[in-house]
């Protein structure tokens, strides 16, 4: 058995200490919002925060986060389902397309505010790079991030 | 099941007919009996045994929220907002109790099986007959026969025949029955947001309330559309309605499903595409944890296991052999050799023709400047974010799939068919597609999650993995295709001559040019392949569009004239055209100067009913082009949500981008030799460009599509930036394979 803190919930798992965090979350807790995109780490779809880092939980094992705080996409709104800023702008700027990226771009947005509450568009670009979508929302993505940094010089069409 | 999460459960029989469902909701779902439609639409019909022929059908509740039921999938077009918006439109709803369902793969609802007995195949409705009820309700047979959402069709069929068509008639039957129970005239009454109103009188009263008196009038044979001046949601940027649960984690995609019981399987095909799996040792994937079961399927392998982790990492340890076949020795040199050698013997004059005017040999003969140049563009692969994946479970007689795709009703169809189950036992669950692209037009996926569903008791979801995926793609053609060009001595085009191969069916791309040039012949011939093809992202525009825009670029050049000047000529007479052309021009500033290295390229592609031209502008300062820029003009006829046609055209950049910068899918030894991000690369944050879109409404009757038509004029956009910045031609796609040190 292994100890998970998920979104500030205990859960026990009995797993594999190997298996990624990406399947634990997926199929143990049935937490569906991180996605499976790639299994190497190139596309970021399945980004999770682990004691606010971002990582890319496909290639995690789950033994990494024993003992520390996983924060999905699940666990970013408040309690009462208010959107967290970043989702607020994804929802604002209207992000998503297809929409199965954005869950990981979102975990890797909000660390990114968390830790430069002011990006620059090249922070955002390097922040972001890890990243893909192929839908293309990239234009709006850089605009989401500057809105829910409040520091967006317009706003679009509503 | 996580299905139940997203949608409300279905059940089709409160939606035949109208009538009034359990729980008291109205629902307009009209039928029209065969034989009894109009004069001109009897011939169309041409049997029927009481059959009825459904329309997209709208239902009101009791609480006046009105439900739109769209027959066409979400993939990220936004398609679900606006077609209930034109529906909802039509109907005087009040948006924010505008609820959206879509519609279920039944063949008795889709009226897929009516399109079937009734229509020809690939029937279009006469325009006649477009606004009319009737001619609506074909219009709506002929796409679910085909039961597929591609082809940017949604709107400028779908939505513009039928879901209006529709609206305004159950909002006809609405007031014919608030008329008749008030004793006033049709007249007298007016809708506004889901309300009926009798201002002489001051009475008023919801949709609701005249739910079940309006499903009792009989259907208005020509229902009334608005005209642009009246639409209030028509052309609106609203929000989309699924971008809050794609903020959040909770839409639910096809790799969502999860079924009490769920095993898990990861697949290996053989890499060579009609290769059998002769042989496997699977003796340390037995012992792993949690393995299952493991299958030789002859074309491919396939372990079970409690997990798809443990099923995959059994699956990597199993040795598979494999048969021979003629596409083991191929690559992808050969490929193109054998294009050239087939291009060769086809000289002047073998191929089908696809169209021809005037003489272009002669007029080739005589022509002052002779252009001539080959273009080549190889296999690319879809690469959506959500690797393919289907769940299925085989039991007792029937047979349950939950996947998402563009073809709801064919994925149905093909599960019956590959578990012999008949089809009334086959129930298809659609989710939101983690991108389509054409991807998810084939059935692949189906027919191997449910043959594992036969070979195992319990629901099983099949995940590929990304080289799976990358590897066992539909791929976009590789193709080549060789022009000739004349002009004459004032530099005027006088002969166009395109010969190239093709492998696409059913066909998209122009077989007539949409130049005004006096003679001109463009001719096809078939290259086999043992790949297997299918429809990506606007289809052969994808390749035509580079083709044809180099080539006039090309022409351009040797007439001495600006690319954008050149065009304008060759379009002459067709002011929609030009309009669109020029705006693309104005936008980027074209006469304006760049840095030094840096050049701007014009592209001009009409597709899928939409007109749009593209100015790229490229800074090619550095190692490899960078895209700074992309000015998009587009007209659509009309955008009934700009927001969402401009999200589309921005998308299409990107995915037009990548295929530019780095699409190749090549062949070694039959096999595909790239498999992940990291040999097939997609474009990322920092290479995107501006985007700029400008949206011309040039004629609201006929509209066009959205999500295919921004791609076509990308490429050759930017590779003809290049040629204005560095006087490099590049006459061979992906942009990564050429050294511009």
């Amino acid at each position: 058995m292994i100890t998970l803190n998920v979104n500030g919930q205990a859960k026990e798992v009995d797993v594999d200490p190997a298996t990624p965090i990406l399947w634990v979350v997926r199929e143990n807790l049935k937490m569906t919002g991180t996605k499976f995109g790639c299994g190497v780490a190139l596309c970021g779809a399945c980004t999770v925060h682990v004691d606010g880092k971002p990582v890319r939980s496909c290639s995690t094992p789950v033994s990494e986060a024993d003992g520390k705080a996983i924060t999905t996409i699940e666990g970013l709104a408040e309690e009462d389902g208010t959107f967290s800023k970043v989702q607020q702008a994804w929802v604002d700027e209207q992000v998503a397309q297809c929409g199965y990226c954005q869950s990981g771009q979102i975990m890797t947005a909000t660390a990114l505010l968390k830790n430069n509450p002011n990006p620059s568009d090249e922070q955002i670009d390097a922040a972001m790079a890890g990243n893909i979508c192929r839908c293309g929302t990239y234009v709006r993505i850089r605009k989401a991030i500057k809105v829910a940094a409040g520091n967006a010089t317009e706003t679009q069409e509503a | 099941m996580a299905e139940a999460k997203k949608k409300k459960s279905w059940t089709r029989r409160a939606f035949i007919g109208a009538g009034v469902a359990a729980g008291g909701a109205l629902v307009v779902g009209i039928a029209v009996r065969p034989g009894n439609p109009t004069d001109r639409l009897s011939p169309l019909v041409a049997k029927g045994e009481g059959e009825k022929l459904i329309n997209a059908w709208v239902k009101i509740d009791a609480d006046n929220i009105v439900t739109a039921i769209v027959p066409h999938v979400e993939m990220g077009q936004g398609i679900f907002t606006s077609l209930a918006q034109m529906l909802a439109d039509e109907l005087d709803a009040d948006w924010s109790k505008v609820r959206i369902l879509e519609a279920p793969a039944d063949a008795k609802y889709s009226s897929s099986h009516i399109g079937r007995e009734f229509l020809a195949p690939n029937l279009e409705v006469p325009e006649i007959l477009e606004p009319t009820v009737s001619g609506s309700f074909l219009s709506l047979a002929t796409a679910m026969t085909l039961q597929i959402t591609g082809g940017s069709y949604s709107i400028r069929g779908t939505g513009q025949r039928a879901m209006r068509t529709a609206g305004a008639a159950a909002r006809e039957m609405l007031v014919a029955a608030a008329a008749s129970e008030w004793n006033v005239p049709v007249g007298e009454l007016r809708t506004e947001n889901s309300m009926i109103l009798h201002d002489k009188s001051s009475k008023s009263a919801t949709f609701a309330s005249f739910a079940a008196a309006a499903a009792e009038q009989s259907l208005p044979a020509k229902p009334k559309l608005k005209s642009p001046k009246d639409y209030k949601l028509m052309g609106k940027a609203i929000a989309r309605t699924d971008i809050p649960e794609k903020s959040n984690g909770s839409a639910i995609f096809g790799i969502d499903a999860d079924l009490p019981g769920m095993k898990y399987a990861a697949v290996k095909a053989a890499p060579v595409v009609g290769a059998t799996v002769e042989a496997i040792d699977a003796a340390a994937a037995k012992t792993m944890p949690g393995v299952l079961q493991i299958l030789n399927m002859g074309d491919f392998v396939a372990v079970v296991a409690d997990g798809y982790w443990q099923a995959e990492q059994a699956l990597a340890t199993i040795q598979a052999t494999y048969s021979k076949t003629e596409g083991d020795g191929l690559d992808q040199d050969a490929l193109f050799t054998r294009y050239a050698t087939m291009l060769d013997e086809a000289g002047d004059t073998d191929g089908d023709v696809e169209t021809e005017e005037g003489d272009v040999g002669e007029a080739f003969a005589s022509a002052a400047t002779k252009v001539e140049a080959e273009y080549k563009v190889p296999f690319l692969a879809h690469a959506t974010m959500e690797p393919m994946n289907c769940t299925a479970w085989v039991r007792d007689g029937k047979c349950d799939v939950w996947s998402g795709t563009q073809s709801p009703l064919m994925a149905r169809k093909t599960a019956a068919e590959t578990t012999g189950i008949d089809i009334d036992n086959v129930a298809y669950h659609n989710a939101y597609l983690g991108g389509g692209f054409g991807r998810r037009s084939e059935m692949d996926v189906i027919i191997m999650s449910t043959r594992i569903a036969m070979a195992t008791k319990y629901p099983v979801k099949m995940i590929w993995s990304r080289e799976e995926d990358t590897m066992q793609d539909h791929y976009r053609p590789s193709a080549t295709s060789r022009f000739q060009g004349g002009l004459d001595k004032d530099g005027k085009a006088v002969s166009w001559s395109n010969i190239h191969t093709h492998l696409f069916d059913p066909q998209e791309a122009p077989t007539v040019p949409y130049y005004n040039i006096a003679n001109h012949k463009i001719r096809k011939i078939d290259v086999p392949t043992h790949l297997r093809f299918g429809p990506w992202r606007s289809v052969d525009h994808s390749q035509h569009g580079y083709f044809i825009e180099s080539f006039v670029d090309e022409m351009a050049h040797a007439a001495g004239k600006d690319g954008y000047a050149f065009r304008r000529e060759l379009l002459a007479g067709s002011p929609r055209h030009l309009k669109v052309l020029d705006t693309a021009a104005k936008m980027s500033g074209w006469d304006k100067p760049l840095p030094e290295g840096h050049g701007r390229g014009i592209a001009f592609v009409p597709s899928f009913g939409t007109i749009v031209a593209e100015v790229a502008e490229v800074d090619m300062t550095g190692k490899k082009p960078k895209v700074t820029t992309v000015y998009v003009a587009a007209d659509p006829g009309f955008a009934v949500n700009p927001d969402g046609f401009a999200a589309q055209m921005e998308s299409s950049v990107a995915y037009g981008l990548t295929a530019a910068l780095y699409g190749e899918i090549s062949v070694k030894d039959g096999a595909v030799q790239q498999s992940n991000f990291h040999d097939y690369p997609i474009l990322r944050i920092n290479e995107m460009p501006d985007v700029v879109v400008e949206i011309i409404n040039g004629d609201h009757k006929r509209l066009g599509g959205a999500g295919e038509p921004g791609l076509p004029p990308l490429a050759p956009a930017v590779t003809n930036a290049i040629f204005a910045a560095t006087g490099n031609r590049v006459r061979e796609l992906p942009l990564s394979k050429v050294n511009f040190a």
